[in-house]
């Protein structure tokens, strides 16, 4: 075992300030256990009584090896990996890497695939935000906020169980198409929730949004300047409340999603309560595409009938000698995929999840690195809270969305 | 390619003397180490690419010259067109000057890069390691280092695995 050294203040020594050096301000960590921390972050902080001066975040402490694991693996077996890396958007993240590998290989998706993919990633998106709302009001000690979201999120957990038979691992999301329709209560179920929620979403925001407290603990605090959030490569929900009027589903129209009626909330105002906001309007708008997409479902297959990429179905293995070959050659040796390499990006609820997939002419692939959002918006953090209390620094650092599975990869 | 996108391309291969290589309507551009800073100002300043959307690197282990493929992708906003640079580095001593002076997110995105395939980036701000803790010998990303594994143990052969595994005995 190598003997682990003691930390000195030599290694931040170019990160933290001169008074820091002569113990004028204190260096305190925040984490890695910490309730606000949203997972294990530590970040060092220096303050100043209760100013914080200086924010080093320190990440990696659910390093997992994803991207070295994922090379090991042919591409179908890979896309489990997916689905551990943002656990909030499992969906998303399937729906980005098959995306990914569709245009490596060149494999077209029927339209009621596409579709039904729209209305998963969107009920994705909109229990992520639950999640997101309920741990932010938990940060600003609003408890009731968490129980009334986690039992919203429970009937899309349903829905995921229903389809896919998991409730968050769900790799339901397969290369050309879907791993098989959905069954027929599917649409009892989300015609169920689409009535139910948008009075839930009032009652929110009844909790919230005009509450004096909240209103104190958010306006004007973690400003967030637009020119410097792309300069952080920061996407998403938090970009927009900066002004940026940019949405990967809106600017590159992917799975159709040209054919729905939507708008992209965007707010200039650059605080926690625009990021809030932002977020509470973009439950309404995945409402509506998922209205528009639930009434114009089309009928037809759900996977692609290219069977050099697309296993055949149960029933054609018994009658049809092909199949049983390459439903063989598929799982044994998996599918090649060209020596060239791809960038796809989707629009997951954090921002810009983007999939760099290189292939080597087998069937695994030579390299693959997720492009996370989280990391990038956790990069922007100490730029924000420079000058903020430390119960500031709490509702900014939740108010940007973190998830640590998706930062450490 | 994007018709818009053209003039870009042609402008920056005259002026590097870059190759290109398209795949799926994607533009990739090569250009030299000691290049890229300039070309990354160029495309920001001139051609509206505000957002370094990522930045990895490839392994081509065991070929040496270029080992190493450091990848920049880029987005313009302004345009809606992507671009990307891809940077050829040799494998005895990878060396790229950093570019956290046109891009804030490279700062963080480089130390990934060093901590993963150990590439160096020249002027980098804060070169530490980010997701691997502070000792660890290599750089996992590496072609060379192989993937970690642990022998499934049963009842039969549960103690005698259990005398060679790395964790610490009383």
């Amino acid at each position: 075992m190598a003997q682990i050294e003691e930390v000195s203040i030599g290694q931040f020594k170019h990160l933290v300030s001169e008074r820091a050096l002569t113990g004028e301000t204190m260096l305190l960590n925040m984490g890695p256990q910490h309730p606000s921390t949203h997972g294990v972050l530590r970040l060092l902080l220096e303050l100043d009584g209760e100013t914080v001066v200086n924010c080093i975040p320190d990440i990696g402490y659910l390093h997992t090896g994803i991207e070295k694991n994922m090379e090991a693996k042919t591409y179908q077996k890979a896309e489990v990996m997916t689905d551990r890396l943002d656990y909030m958007n499992t969906m998303g993240n399937n729906l980005a890497y098959v995306m990914a590998v569709e245009k490596l290989v060149d494999v077209d998706v029927p339209v009621r695939a596409q579709a039904l993919r729209v209305i998963l990633v969107e009920l994705q998106r909109i229990a992520s935000h639950l999640v997101w709302l309920g741990a932010f009001g938990l940060d600003l000690a609003a408890m009731s906020v968490f129980l009334y979201c986690f039992r919203e999120r429970e009937l899309i957990l349903d829905i995921f169980e229903m389809v896919s038979g998991q409730r968050m691992m769900t790799t339901y999301i397969r290369p050309g198409g879907l791993w098989r329709d959905v069954p027929a209560e599917f649409e009892t179920a989300v015609r169920d929730f689409l009535k139910i929620f948008p009075k839930r979403i009032d009652e929110y925001e009844a909790l919230m949004t005009r509450n004096p407290i909240m209103m104190d603990r958010l306006l004007q605090i973690g400003y967030l300047d637009p020119a410097v959030a792309l300069q952080y490569g920061v996407t998403g929900p938090t970009l927009r409340a900066s002004g940026v009027d940019w949405d990967l589903r809106k600017s590159r129209p992917y799975m159709g999603y040209e054919q729905y009626d939507f708008n992209v909330p965007v707010r200039t105002e650059g605080d926690t309560f625009a990021r809030y906001i932002v977020r509470i309007e973009e439950l309404r708008e995945s409402l509506k595409i998922i209205e528009q997409a639930m009434n114009k479902l089309p009928m037809g297959p759900v996977r692609s009938e290219n069977r050099k990429f697309v296993p055949p179905p149960r029933s054609e293995l018994g009658t049809s000698m092909e199949s049983l070959i390459h439903h063989f050659k598929l799982w044994t040796e998996g599918f090649p995929a060209p020596k060239a390499s791809i960038y796809s990006a989707v629009e997951s609820p954090r921002g810009e999840l983007g999939v760099y997939l290189e292939g080597d002419g087998g069937p695994k692939p030579h390299r693959i690195h997720m492009r996370t959002p989280s990391f990038d918006n956790l990069a922007v953090l100490p730029e924000i809270v420079k000058g903020h209390l430390v119960a500031d620094l709490v509702a900014i650092l939740a108010s940007i969305d973190i998830v640590l599975g998706d930062i450490d990869r | 390619m994007d018709k818009k996108l053209e003039p870009i391309v042609k402008a920056l291969q005259e002026k590097f003397s870059a190759t290109l290589e398209e795949f799926r309507d994607e533009a990739h551009l090569f250009v030299k180490p000691e290049q890229i800073v300039e070309a990354l100002t160029i495309l920001r300043d001139e051609h509206n690419f505000e957002l370094l959307s990522a930045l990895t690197a490839t392994d081509y282990w065991p070929q040496q010259e270029p080992r190493f493929h450091v990848v920049y992708q880029l987005t313009s906003l302004a345009k809606n067109l992507s671009l990307q640079l891809r940077v050829p580095v040799n494998g005895s001593d990878p060396k790229v000057p950093t570019s956290t002076g046109v891009y804030a997110v490279a700062n963080w995105r480089e130390r990934e890069l060093l901590d993963m395939f150990g590439i160096e980036f020249d002027g980098h701000p804060d070169p530490r390691r980010i997701l691997m803790p502070e000792d660890t010998v290599g750089h996992p990303l590496r072609k060379d280092f192989p993937l970690g594994y642990e022998e499934p143990q049963f009842t039969f052969n549960l103690e005698e695995i259990d005398l060679r595994k790395p964790y610490a005995k009383e």
